[in-house]
């Protein structure tokens, strides 16, 4: 029962035949090319059971294909995931992420120049062949071997030029032009055009002028050369009968070669004809030309000449009548030289000359031409039939040996067997050597070494062979001669000549030679063939780590190496090799690239184009682009131009954009060259504000750039690596003082003034402060110490509304406190109403003044403290009260600085929230290691003392980071200001402070609205005529380091700059602290000095951080040389390296 | 005159914050704002809120439910600069501070009708293991200084990556936040690819 149910599947194999409908042979289409993907593996047995399960079904065939299996669909998974899964979890994102521990494999080359050590265990070969060694001089070398070698060394010359033939190259080559020019003056033979004709005849006849001109000087030189030969053999024959017996075999036999007399004859005459009428063409060229020259100056002159006498005639008159002037006319101008008529050609001249040259240059006509042959074949004499000088010398020969080493990348790795020097000054080695290498060779010498008898050997001479190109393999390679040459000096007492002594064939001395040992090694480099066939040369990607200077000829693509992507040959061949399925969809690009490759007809591009699919994305045309306003706009605001940095809104339609838009920009654009010299004093100061506009706006964009550019820091808040002392207190310092201002809502409120000295009983001074155009006032108070104790608010308007740091960094405006006397003054006429009434009149005495600009309370959040009054010199009516002074005990305090004084505190109410410097790093051409030290040292100090300014390095005005200590310099004030004292030092001093304190002052904070401070040197400060601070306080620094003061600079905090520099100097005792802005100076230990606190000092030479418990100039000590007050930044540690000063 | 009634589109946004998943925390509250580009102006709606503070359901699913709506409407004059939704969500820790649990950020959709966001929240990450730990011991997480970076490019690029690859995590396994926003302006149709051109279909705010 269960089984008529069920129907359980077999799993055997299906005959194919069953699986297709009859008499149907199966195809196999992957055989007849088509493109069949990979089928998705499935097992066997399964596979046998669903086709078993589908033949029983009634249509059941359809499901197989034409191969008889089932149909299938190419296999869809992918090798590797092409994305990542999102949930992965945090282990396997770790095991990704899991170092694998690999045993250290050591290298067993540990040169450079290695081989990888993927590739097989590199035994590359070269074969080096050294076949022989010839000297062309040896000290041992005869008088006849000298000549011997000269004469041979000719004859190779001779033959080579024989080989080259040049001479008859041109003579050939003359008459096929000559032969052109004829058929081209043929009058019968139609002319395509005259013109051109005319013109390729006259290049022809140039041709033929220099081809001439060639072939006399190569028959000359041929001629020279032989006759040089036939010298040297007389030469030699005259020695070898003179000594009597010859050393050479060397004979040279001059054949003569019978010619044609005739023909000969009428051949050289045909050619001097041929030569004499060009000549004579040329020459009348010349001629005619030289002739229309002469004619045209000819008439000049002639023009000149009439001139000149029609001048002389009026002169003769003129003299009449004014004697005097003859004289001074009498000196002519120069008179044109009356032109020679140029000479006419003459045949018979030009026919000796050419007969003459080639009587020089040529063999004369019937002379039988000379051959010579240099052969072996004469005899040596016998050692019996010599002299006894000669005798020795052959026997000093025959003890000498030689041999050469063979060196590879410097080393020696081989050396050919000892041969004895034959009397032919000839070496056979015949040696084969096989160099097992691994590396690229760098370098191949041969070393000769000579051997005398059984001393010592002397290294001869170094050869360096040429490395093989690799297409060079043994048995196709040349032999090879390179010549060498020794700087040896060898004197022998024998026949011998010697090397680098001077000899002589003559019999009286003269005429001395000089001859150095040299030869020649012939030799044959090449590389190996393995076994396989396969060149044995090291890969070429090997050769360029190490020497790619050395092989500039190193073939470019294979050099490229593995990325032989780029080139398509070998892509294709690889694509053949790898046998890729042309029909493989999934290589469909590749194939068709290459078959674009292959074809040759692609044009490859010679450039790389960036952004290639830019013009897809254009949605507009450059023009249409250029035209609109709205584009115009929406360019210029994302490129932050200033006008246009915080533009909104840009409208959709140009018309709804206005012209008047870019007036403004446009006009800063036309204006950026022109200097208006309207606005300002003069011309000088309006390039310096000029200079400044583009200084700033440099230094805007440096910092529009900065500011895009995001540290960690300044997107994610985290808490600082904790040490223990931060443990304690973890709260944010910013919040506890936010707090603490909230208590204390106080806005500018002069609290109480300190004393006046101005001497009036009556004096009732009021304080009236004006802060953009608000005025508020203080009640009055009696006395010359008046207290007001009093809280006065005035509002603050940001320019435009705009709160933001930016625009609350540029607010120029400033705090006028001005201190009035009221006075009231009895106005009753009649004094009969004095008892019903009073009628005054009030008065206000101005009495003097305090600046304070906005900067500063908003750099600084709050001001307190005493501040000195800006009195006028001269204050008609009031005076001075001293007595009073002096019982408050002020006087040694007050000795340097009378005056009077206010003490305020300004703060303002909401707080604004100073912005912060770009802590943008500027490039710098300091020392590496002097940046990371002032960092360190900056670091330290800010851990200790985080309230007290450190600075270490500072910017200078074309936005580089230089080191603090190079502005300071001895300068030599101006010679008047020292001239006015010469005698009393501190007058100079003061003379010298208020000098630099009359430099206007301008401060960074405004120029540059809060970005950077940027110190510019003395120089730039004196030229821009404005500067800040540091610039008034270096300038004052370096004058009196030049008047031979001690001086630092003080960087610290003032009332009421807040952070600023000023100067310190020491005199005898004491120390002065000098406000380079105001050229106020101040004794330590007085009280109204607004240098409140000081941070650092620095020198010429070193830094000094203050790290004594306060820093109040009062309660500090100056003397830098206490290492436990004064943390220097140069120390035994750090030695000053000895900077150089920027100024 | 022109200029004094310009031309511009408006952005109609309306949709809630919907629910959220984070398997490890309870107790969150988020913070949605919007950043837009510079031609952007909200003209109606709160560009900001802060939600009340869910607790988990008590099902399998355990999602922390809000439904907090958000209701907001631009204008704008070029598509450039489309606002982004910015969520923060945040809730205590085990000793009651208050911690980031999450930032993330989307666009708001560009074509009307009913969408479905969810938003794969993360947040920075400690520099170090010694602050990992005082920061979780003091309860004060690495946070950014803006939600709103996580919707600007700039200081991605360049040293930028450095900064949010290794310091970014990813906080727990699911973490979605589904914002469903409808944009139901009628007028409103923007072919992107033409922007450049003044298209007539820009709908002139009365």
């Amino acid at each position: 029962m269960e089984k008529e149910i069920l129907f359980i599947p077999s799993r055997l194999t299906v005959p194919t035949y069953k699986k297709l409908p009859e008499n149907v042979q199966p195809r196999f289409l992957e055989d007849e090319g088509l493109y069949i993907g990979a089928r998705p593996e499935v097992a066997r047995a399964n596979q046998n059971i669903m086709e078993n399960r589908l033949l029983t079904q009634e249509p059941g065939r359809r499901w197989f294909g034409d191969d008889g299996r089932i149909l299938a669909l190419p296999s869809p998974i992918k090798q590797f995931p092409s994305r990542p899964s999102v949930l992965t979890q945090d282990q396997s994102i770790k095991a990704e992420l899991e170092t694998v521990y690999k045993k250290a494999v050591k290298y067993v080359h540990v040169s450079k120049h290695m081989t990888g050590s993927v590739d097989p265990p590199g035994n590359f070969q070269l074969d080096i062949d050294i076949s022989g060694l010839i000297f062309t001089h040896h000290p041992c070398f005869s008088r006849e071997h000298v000549l011997a070698a000269k004469l041979a060394q000719l004859y190779d010359q001779y033959l080579a030029r024989q080989q080259r033939n040049k001479a008859k190259f041109l003579t050939d080559k003359l008459q096929a032009l000559r032969n052109a020019v004829q058929t081209g003056l043929n009058p019968e033979k139609p002319h395509p055009s005259l013109d051109t004709t005319q013109k390729t005849i006259n290049e022809y006849k140039s041709e033929i002028w220099q081809t001439r001109k060639l072939r006399d000087m190569e028959q000359e030189k041929d001629r020279a050369l032989l006759k040089t030969i036939i010298k040297v053999w007389k030469e030699m024959k005259s020695l070898r009968e003179f000594q009597r017996f010859s050393n050479t075999p060397l004979k040279l036999v001059l054949r003569k070669e019978k010619v044609d007399q005739k023909a000969d004859e009428g051949a050289h005459e045909a050619e001097i004809q041929a030569e004499i009428s060009e000549l004579l063409e040329e020459h009348t060229e010349e001629y005619k030309q030289k002739m229309e020259e002469y004619r045209t100056s000819y008439q000049q002159w002639k023009a000149w000449k009439k001139a000149q006498r029609a001048k002389k005639k009026k002169k003769k008159q003129a003299s009449e009548e004014y004697p005097e002037d003859e004289i001074e006319a009498a000196s002519p101008e120069e008179d044109p030289v009356k032109p020679t008529p140029p000479e006419p050609v003459d045949r018979a001249v030009i026919e000796q000359q050419v007969r003459k040259r080639a009587a020089q240059s040529r063999r004369r006509p019937g002379e039988p031409t000379l051959l010579p042959e240099l052969s072996l074949a004469g005899s040596v004499t016998p050692n019996d039939q010599c002299p006894r000088a000669e005798v020795s010398r052959r026997e000093d020969v025959k003890r000498r040996s030689v041999y050469l080493k063979v060196l590879f990348n410097n080393k020696e790795v081989s050396r050919t067997v000892s041969r004895q020097l034959g009397a032919d000054f000839r070496v056979h080695f015949g040696q084969i050597f096989n160099l097992q290498i691994f590396n690229w060779p760098e370098s191949l010498t041969l070393q000769v070494y000579e051997t005398v008898g059984h001393s010592g050997t002397t290294l001869l001479a170094e050869v360096f062979l040429p490395i093989p190109e690799t297409t060079i393999v043994t048995g196709r390679a040349p032999i090879e001669e390179v010549e060498f040459s020794s700087n040896q000096h060898v004197t022998l007492d024998h026949e011998g000549v010697g090397s680098g002594v001077p000899f002589s064939f003559e019999a009286d001395g003269s005429n001395q030679l000089i001859l150095m040992t040299s030869g020649k090694v012939s030799h044959r480099v090449a590389w190996a063939i393995g076994e396989n066939g396969i060149p044995l040369i090291p890969p070429l990607s090997q050769q360029n780590i190490g020497f790619r200077s050395a092989l500039k000829r190193a073939d470019a693509i294979s050099s490229i190496g593995t990325s032989g992507l780029t080139d398509m040959k070998k892509l294709a061949k690889w694509a053949a090799e790898s046998k890729l399925d042309p029909n493989d969809p999934n290589n469909a690009p590749l194939m068709q690239l290459i078959s674009v490759a292959t074809s040759g007809e692609s044009y490859v591009p010679d450039f790389f184009r960036l952004e290639q699919l830019q013009q897809e994305f254009n949605f507009v045309p450059d023009e249409e682009l250029n035209r609109s306003k709205r584009f115009r706009l929406l360019r210029l605001r994302s490129q932050e131009v200033p006008e246009f940095r915080n533009y909104k809104q840009i409208p959709v339609y140009d018309r709804e954009i206005m012209e008047k838009v870019f007036q403004d920009y446009e006009k800063r654009l036309q204006d950026r060259n022109v200097i208006e010299t309207k606005d300002h004093i003069d011309t000088h100061r309006a390039v310096v504000a000029k200079y400044l506009q583009q200084v700033r706006e440099s230094v805007i964009n440096r910092f529009l750039i900065a500011k895009h550019h995001f540290l960690l820091a300044d997107l994610v808040v985290e808490e600082e690596v904790p040490n223990i002392s931060k443990l304690q207190q973890p709260s944010r310092s910013s919040r506890t003082f936010s707090e603490k201002r909230a208590a204390s809502p106080s806005t500018h409120s002069p609290t109480h003034s300190a004393d006046y000295p101005l001497g009036q009983v009556l004096v009732r001074p009021f304080v009236e402060v004006s802060f953009q155009r608000t005025i508020c006032h203080t009640t009055t108070a009696e006395g010359p110490n008046p207290s007001w104790n009093e809280e006065l608010e005035l509002p603050f308007r940001a320019p435009n509304g705009d709160y933001s740091t930016a625009s609350l960094q540029s607010v120029k405006d400033d705090i006028f406190i001005n201190i009035f006397d009221e006075v009231l003054y009895d106005v009753l006429e009649d004094d009969r109403e004095r008892g019903s009434g009073i009628h005054t009149r009030i008065e206000r005495y101005w009495l003097g003044c305090v600046k304070i600009p906005f900067s500063t309370i908003y750099f600084q959040a709050r001001i307190d403290g005493t501040f000195k009054i800006d009195i006028p010199p001269v204050l008609l009516g009031y005076s001075k009260e001293r007595n009073m002074i002096m019982e408050r005990g002020f006087d040694s305090a007050r000795s340097l600085s009378e005056g009077s004084y206010i003490t305020l505190f300004i703060t303002i109410e909401p707080q604004l929230v100073p912005g912060e410097s770009v802590r943008e790093k500027f490039d710098s051409q300091e020392d590496e290691k002097l940046l990371q030290a002032t960092e360190k040292f900056q670091a330290e100090c800010a851990l200790k003392f985080p309230n007290r300014q450190c600075l270490t390095t500072v910017i200078d005005i074309s936005g580089k980071t230089v080191f603090i200590t190079r502005y300071l310099k001895p300068l030599n004030p101006p010679q008047e200001l020292l001239n006015v004292y010469p005698n009393n030092p501190q007058a100079t001093a003061e003379l010298v402070a208020r000098y630099v304190s009359l430099i206007p002052f301008l401060p960074d904070t405004v120029s540059f609205a809060g970005v950077c401070d940027l110190w510019s040197t003395s120089d730039q400060f004196l030229d821009l005529l404005a500067g800040d601070e540091e610039e008034h306080a270096v300038l004052l620094c370096n004058y009196f380091l030049s008047l031979g003061k001690k001086a630092w600079l003080v960087m610290g905090n003032a009332i009421p700059e807040g952070p600023t520099a000023y100067v310190l100097t020491q005199e005898q005792s004491h120390y002065l602290i000098w406000n380079p802005c105001s050229g106020h100076f101040y004794a330590q230990f007085d009280t109204f000095c607004p240098l409140k606190s000081v941070g650092c000092l620095i020198g010429p030479d070193n830094i000094w951080f203050n790290i004594q418990e306060y820093d109040s100039p009062l309660r500090i000590n100056f003397d830098v040389t206490k290492p436990k007050l004064w943390k220097s930044f140069f120390s035994r540690r750090l030695p000053y390296p000895g900077l150089c000063s920027v100024q | 005159m022109a200029a004094a009634n310009p031309s511009v589109f408006l952005l109609m946004v309306n949709g809630q914050v919907e629910s959220a998943q984070f398997p490890e925390y309870d107790d969150l509250y988020c913070k949605y704002c919007f950043v837009y580009g510079q031609d952007w102006a909200p003209t109606a709606g709160l560009e900001e809120g802060i939600s009340q503070i869910t607790s988990k359901s008590q099902d399998v699913r355990q999602l922390l439910v809000w439904n907090f709506p958000i209701d907001v409407t631009f204008k704008s004059t070029n598509p450039y600069g489309w606002p982004q939704i910015v969520l923060s969500v945040y809730g205590l820790d085990m000793f009651g501070n208050d911690v980031v649990r999450g930032y993330g950020a989307v666009h708001v959709p560009f074509s009307p009708g009913r969408h479905k966001r969810t938003i794969p929240m993360f947040v920075p990450e400690s520099t170090s293991k010694l602050q990992k730990f005082t920061s979780w011991f003091m309860g004060r997480r690495p946070e950014y200084t803006d939600p709103k970076v996580v919707a600007q490019g700039e200081g991605r690029e360049g040293a930028g990556p450095r900064i949010f690859l290794e310091h970014v995590t990813d906080e727990g396994l699911v973490r979605a936040q589904k914002v469903t926003m409808s944009v139901p302006t009628g007028a409103l149709y923007l072919p992107v690819r033409d922007m450049g051109r003044s298209s007539p279909l820009y709908r002139r705010e009365g």
